[in-house]
């Protein structure tokens, strides 16, 4: 019903955050394309020409590369296997009739809501602190030697730290799914006698499969990127080093821009991967 | 019979859900009774609970020592600002795309959502360069500009999904009656698009106070909020528990209250509508 009238004032309107986004994703990324080409070396007399492919060889050659890509893997892996388990788990329990449920609630989201550094800091501190921390003061209690978690176990301490801050998301986007199953469905199936692991695999499970797909593509998106988690704990030292990390390092530390730059490239490629399959669920939504 | 097996149930679930929720939500409770301890309490072995002098003098420490008012004001400033300028900027193209759909506006859609995955480090060094050429380094302006632009694409998407509920017949009625356009906006479209707007401000405000790779490398001590202002706590030599968990505490105490209310925008907003 539109006239032509409001076409073009509606396209005037869209204009300002269009112009802005684009600005905002061409204008750096052909930066750092264009650096990722360049033997560029601020502290160390600028930008001393073009390197072809050079940067792009250097960064996957370097011993820190492969190192960094495990510690990457390992993490997001990490994490999300627990926040995804765990996650399924929690929203069923949370989805039961129960007394304070919006309380519980409450509860188990809050986590989400605490800044990345002060997450990062009070684990590291109270709970994993091989003197002081509240773990340490568990190990003593039951008389074992207290560990030096962030040196003796780093990933599993990030792990953790990570996992707890992003399961109250998947338990919220799990709950929000499982609100809407049929529960007649469920019901039928256990007066037909299918006992609570069956209807759990063959019901819920893939119910929520879309809902897991999508916690595990966002996830991944945030996971790859997370910083002040490892900035304020291990300082990728003990090798955490994720390729995030590294790459500012590379960039902001080392002052090797065009290597950074390369790492740049590689970082938006992969996250543009994970991307492609997130997009694609979103489109179908948009139709519906 | 089947009244005492639920009611059975119904308290089995209660127990272990709780037991659940306190467990998730321990390490933020202890952190707040950790601020009220005094500096030996706090390291104390075995750890106490309740049975401690309470006492407030961790935060007065923290705000003395570290000037917490200008960080928190900065915060403000900062997730405020973005926050604001993202909905001057979002509200009229959001308001296109709901009312006068066009064969484009999906892909235009899809392609504001796709610059939100583009990964902060990638392209760390050309924003730091032109902060420097622009003066804008360790400025909240530069942070509210910065802030404003990552989570546009969110604001936008948010808006849309709100406006899209608005039915269009009310805009046709009211075009019919001779409503012009500004009157449209004004006197129908705002009323009725004031809750969303609210939702999306709520949880881009929390987004942007949280926000944790671009606060800390573009500030140093004038503008840095306060996720900068707790990472200056992780060097060793500073650290007491007390005042790190007062200090902790001032910083998520209002974005702790605020993301209570905003649990069904998250869904909406982090999902970008793919799970409802």
């Amino acid at each position: 019903m539109a006239t032509k009238a409001s076409r073009s004032a509606a396209r005037v309107m869209m204009a300002p955050a269009v112009i802005l986004l684009l600005g905002w994703m061409l204008v750096p990324l052909i930066m750092t394309l264009w650096f990722s080409f360049r033997n560029y070396q601020p502290l160390r007399g600028g930008d001393l020409g073009f390197a072809g492919f050079d940067n792009y060889i250097r960064f996957v050659t370097s011993s820190a590369f492969w190192p960094a890509v495990v510690a990457t893997l390992v993490i997001v892996v990490g994490a999300l296997a627990i926040t995804v388990m765990l996650g399924v788990l929690l929203a069923i329990l949370l989805d039961q009739p129960m007394w304070g449920q919006g309380v519980v609630r409450i509860l188990v989201i809050a986590p989400f809501f605490v800044m990345p550094t002060v997450s990062g800091l009070l684990w590291k501190n109270m709970f994993l602190d091989s003197v002081n921390g509240l773990f340490a003061h568990l190990w003593k209690f039951f008389g074992a030697t207290p560990v030096e978690w962030l040196i003796e176990n780093p990933f599993l301490s990030i792990i953790v730290i990570v996992s707890w801050q992003w399961l109250p998301f998947a338990t919220l986007i799990l709950l929000t799914a499982i609100q809407s199953l049929d529960s007649e469905q469920l019901e039928a199936a256990e007066m037909d006698g299918a006992p609570v692991l069956k209807r759990f695999w063959h019901i819920v499970i893939p119910h929520l499969s879309r809902a897991i797909t999508v916690v595990i593509l966002i996830e991944t998106i945030f996971l790859l990127s997370i910083f002040a988690e490892i900035f304020v704990t291990t300082a990728g030292a003990f090798g955490t080093k994720t390729l995030t990390y590294l790459i500012f390092q590379r960039v902001l530390e080392s002052q090797n821009v065009g290597l950074g730059s390369a790492g740049g490239v590689y970082a938006i490629i992969l996250a543009n991967i994970v991307a492609i399959f997130l997009m694609r669920i979103v489109g179908k939504n948009l139709d519906a | 019979m089947a009244r005492a097996v639920t009611q059975r149930r119904k308290t089995f679930n209660t127990a272990l859900a709780w037991a659940v929720g306190l467990v998730i939500f321990f390490p933020i409770l202890w952190t707040i009774l950790t601020s009220f301890k005094t500096e030996g309490d706090a390291i104390a072995y075995p750890p106490k609970f309740l049975f401690f002098d309470w006492t407030l003098e961790n935060y007065s420490i923290v705000q003395d020592r570290s000037d917490y008012m200008r960080y928190l004001w900065n915060s403000v400033i900062i997730a405020g600002g973005s926050t604001l300028l993202g909905i001057i900027v979002a509200v009229p193209a959001a308001w296109s795309m709901a009312f006068v759909p066009s064969k484009r506006t999906k892909d235009i859609l899809m392609w504001m959502l796709s610059t939100k995955m583009l990964p902060a480090v990638g392209v760390l060094y050309p924003i730091y360069l032109m902060f420097i050429k622009l003066g804008l380094l360790d400025t909240r302006t530069g942070l509210v500009i910065v802030l404003m632009l990552i989570n546009l694409p969110i604001i936008v998407w948010m808006l849309y999904t709100y406006f899209k509920e608005i039915p269009g017949e009310i805009l046709e009625a009211a075009r019919m009656d001779g409503a012009t356009l500004r009157e449209e906006i004004l006197y129908i479209l705002t009323p009725m698009a004031i809750p969303g707007i609210a939702s999306t401000v709520l949880l881009n405000v929390i987004l942007a106070w949280n926000e944790a790779f671009w606060t800390l490398n573009l500030t140093a001590a004038k503008a840095g909020p306060l996720t900068a202002f707790i990472a200056s706590y992780s060097s060793p030599e500073g650290l007491f528990y007390a005042k790190l968990s007062a200090a902790s505490t001032m910083a998520i105490a209002p974005i702790l209250i605020l993301g209570w209310f905003s649990q069904k925008q998250l869904v909406r907003g982090l999902t970008f509508g793919a799970v409802k």
